[in-house]
């Protein structure tokens, strides 16, 4: 029973930066911003949420950075995308180049060093429930965090005015351009949403998961959010569901390794990346469904004409 | 509050055009000098030592050689991939299989020698990559599935099924447990242009051939209309009858090949065996250096120059001021942000609009139309 508890808990743990940076990303690309520089942003979130609270000796200081990071730092996507209307693709690819290089840069005083991190919540009575107290209670502050952020963004997409504006945008800007709504100004704010989740999953990565900093450790994560959002179709119960099972992909591979079974590590380690792309793949065949789910200006450049 | 306001010019403009990259350039080194400032590092002192300190001697030439002609063969590649708008972000990874496929005559059959062996290693890396980037093509023809995920995904994979190699089946086992092959014999190993003046070998031609043939490509054949059209409007594409499918399937083909032709000239070239790590990330660093020479192959070449510059510097910093040479990741990276900026201006007029500085000249048609201006 204790087995099965600590393998949720950390299905759990590694599923939590993989749901947060999704669902900032499906709120970008609800709004029709495609912003490839995930992994880029959630490597700065990490390193500047380990440096703050490396430096401060506070894990909260280090997680409120780490948002910070991120959003400041999605900011030059937004600028570069909205304002001066650049390719969207290569813009986000330059973002992640850009963040891994500048991360490295910023962390080499890092490498080794002692992390802080953020305690679990331990509410007295409840967490000593037997299985359930420390799966509903006892988890990294982060958890509860990520599984509020999902259920704000599907209230906040599908049950509120602002919400159902940002899906216009995404599915025609020029529409809602001509009904007079500000295509840029939204935009703006989904894209520095996505960058404030996306810093914050990293430092879910430098101030719980591995409370540590080492170099490119959000290793494929926010390509992976990426393609939960295609797995998800763009809904975000969807996207709480697909970041579970990967968690689960992650951490099957870790207890394998880990038991010795007679497979190279290599080809287990790798196994998150194979279910993406096979996941993908079996999301993607049907072709008019992918069409209508997707947000149909993604990725379109818009320039209002005055 | 400022704001921007793009207005879009009639037609493209020759001298933007011309001029993007060399402001952007000059952007770069305008940021990189904040930044060596803010390291404490006085920014000319750093700059001699970044740009031209490593390029001051003939060998230190040769030395830009062999970092460049990775990516140019890899850039000028891609730059095909994304003239079609297909997005093979995945090169990292056809590079690691080139370098495989290519390796495995000289591991496999140690015994075998002559003048065969460099040609057939060179053929397979082809092979190995064209194969690896054939795995996104297919998944995208066939169902649809985004390449710039798989192509991206399958990098990781190709990383870890080079560690397993290394260290595993192909591992040398006179190597002292170190994680790496057999060092390749004479008749695997590239040959250097000028033993007697540096360690540039024959990968740096197959660099500039590869981009002189592009070009033609590009420019004076059917096939690269083909790929203009299709890149810029697939529906014209199509009614002149020309296959997406088939295009997809060309050019990741064809970029897959140059990286892998890449792959296994770095490998028998510079470094003479496999190892876990093989590329400084050639492949992704190919992407800025296909964006900073503007998507055209002779362009190309000067970039690969320039971003392997980047990489000499980085090291060169780090030994002589202690900085990590991941300044030259950031360097690469602004480079490709400014240059991207920088190509707004050949199809946008860029005016600042700043409320308390300009009275907007309203054309006298909007006018008439007060109501419709208000709304936004």
């Amino acid at each position: 029973m204790d087995i099965t508890v600590n393998i949720l808990l950390t299905i759990a743990t590694a599923a939590t930066p993989l749901l947060i940076a999704a669902i900032g990303e499906l709120v970008v690309e609800r709004s029709g911003v495609l912003n490839l520089g995930v992994e880029g942003m959630m490597v700065m979130g990490a390193v500047g949420g380990f440096g703050a609270g490396y430096l401060t000796g506070s894990p909260w200081i280090g997680l409120l950075a780490a948002v910070v990071v991120g959003a400041l730092f999605s900011l030059l996507f937004a600028v570069m995308t909205l304002s001066l209307a650049t390719n969207q693709v290569a813009t986000g690819l330059s973002l992640t180049l850009l963040g891994l290089g500048l991360s490295g840069m910023m962390g080499t005083r890092f490498v080794g060093q002692p992390g802080v991190r953020l305690p679990n919540l331990d509410i007295p009575g409840l967490s000593s429930i037997p299985v359930v107290g420390k799966l509903l209670f006892g988890q990294d502050p982060v958890f509860y965090i990520s599984i509020a952020l999902t259920a704000a963004v599907m209230w906040f997409l599908f049950k509120t005015r602002t919400g159902l504006t940002l899906r216009s945008i995404g599915d025609s800007h020029t529409s809602a351009h001509a009904l007079g709504i500000k295509v840029i100004r939204y935009r703006y704010l989904a894209v520095i949403f996505g960058g404030a989740c996306a810093g914050l999953a990293g430092g879910h990565l430098s101030l719980v998961y591995t409370p540590q900093w080492v170099e490119n450790m959000s290793a494929g994560r926010g390509w992976i959010a990426l393609a939960l959002v295609v797995f998800a179709s763009w809904r975000p119960w969807r996207v709480l569901a697909g970041a579970y099972i990967f968690g689960a992909v992650w951490i099957g591979q870790l207890h394998a390794q880990a038991f010795g079974i007679p497979v190279p590590s290599q080809m287990l380690s790798s196994l998150p990346y194979l279910a993406t792309v096979v996941v993908l793949v079996l999301i993607s065949r049907n072709k008019r469904l992918t069409m209508m789910n997707t947000p149909a200006s993604l990725g379109q450049p818009f320039v209002p004409d005055r | 509050m400022m704001r921007l306001e793009l207005v879009k010019r009639p037609q493209r403009s020759a001298l933007f055009s011309m001029l993007s990259p060399f402001i952007a350039f000059a952007l770069t080194i305008i940021a990189g000098a904040i930044m060596f400032a803010l390291l404490g590092v006085n920014p000319l002192t750093a700059f001699r030592i970044y740009f031209i300190e490593p390029i001051s001697q003939v060998w230190q030439l040769h030395e830009l050689a062999i970092k460049a002609a990775p990516l140019i063969l890899i850039a000028v590649g891609l730059s095909v991939c994304y003239k079609a708008n297909i997005w093979n972000i995945g090169a990292e990874g056809q590079f690691i299989f080139g370098a495989i496929f290519g390796s495995a005559i000289p591991v496999l059959f140690p015994e075998f020698e002559g003048p065969l062996v460099l040609p057939l290693m060179l053929l397979l890396g082809m092979v190995g990559g064209a194969a690896y980037a054939a795995i996104p093509a297919f998944l995208k023809t066939r169902f649809n599935t985004n390449e710039i995920l798989t192509s991206l995904m399958l990098v990781y994979v190709a990383q870890l099924f080079l560690d397993w190699l290394v260290r595993g089946p192909w591992r040398d086992p006179q190597g002292h447990g170190f994680p790496q092959t057999i060092q390749f014999g004479d008749a695997a190993t590239l040959p250097q242009l000028m033993p007697d003046a540096g360690r540039a070998n024959w990968g740096f031609v197959f660099a500039l051939v590869a981009a002189v043939l592009i070009w033609i490509l590009m420019g004076r054949m059917l096939k690269g209309f083909e790929v203009r059209v299709l890149g810029s409007s697939p529906r014209a594409g199509r009614f002149a009858g020309f296959g997406l499918n088939r295009m997809v399937f060309f050019a990741f083909l064809l970029s897959g090949a140059l990286a892998g032709l890449a792959g296994i000239s770095e490998v028998s070239g510079a470094i003479g065996q496999l190892q876990p790590v093989i590329s400084p990330g050639y492949g992704f660093t190919a992407i800025i250096v296909a964006f900073l020479g503007r998507l055209n192959p002779l362009g190309i070449v000067a970039a690969g120059l320039v971003l392997a510059l980047t990489y000499l510097g980085g090291e060169a910093v780090q030994s002589a001021l202690g900085i990590s040479d991941k300044v030259a990741r950031v360097f690469q990276g602004m480079l490709l942000f400014f240059v991207l900026g920088c190509d707004t201006l050949i199809h946008y007029r860029i005016r600042l609009i700043g409320l308390a500085l300009t009275k907007r000249q309203a054309p006298a048609k909007l006018e008439a139309a007060p109501k419709l201006k208000e709304a936004r």
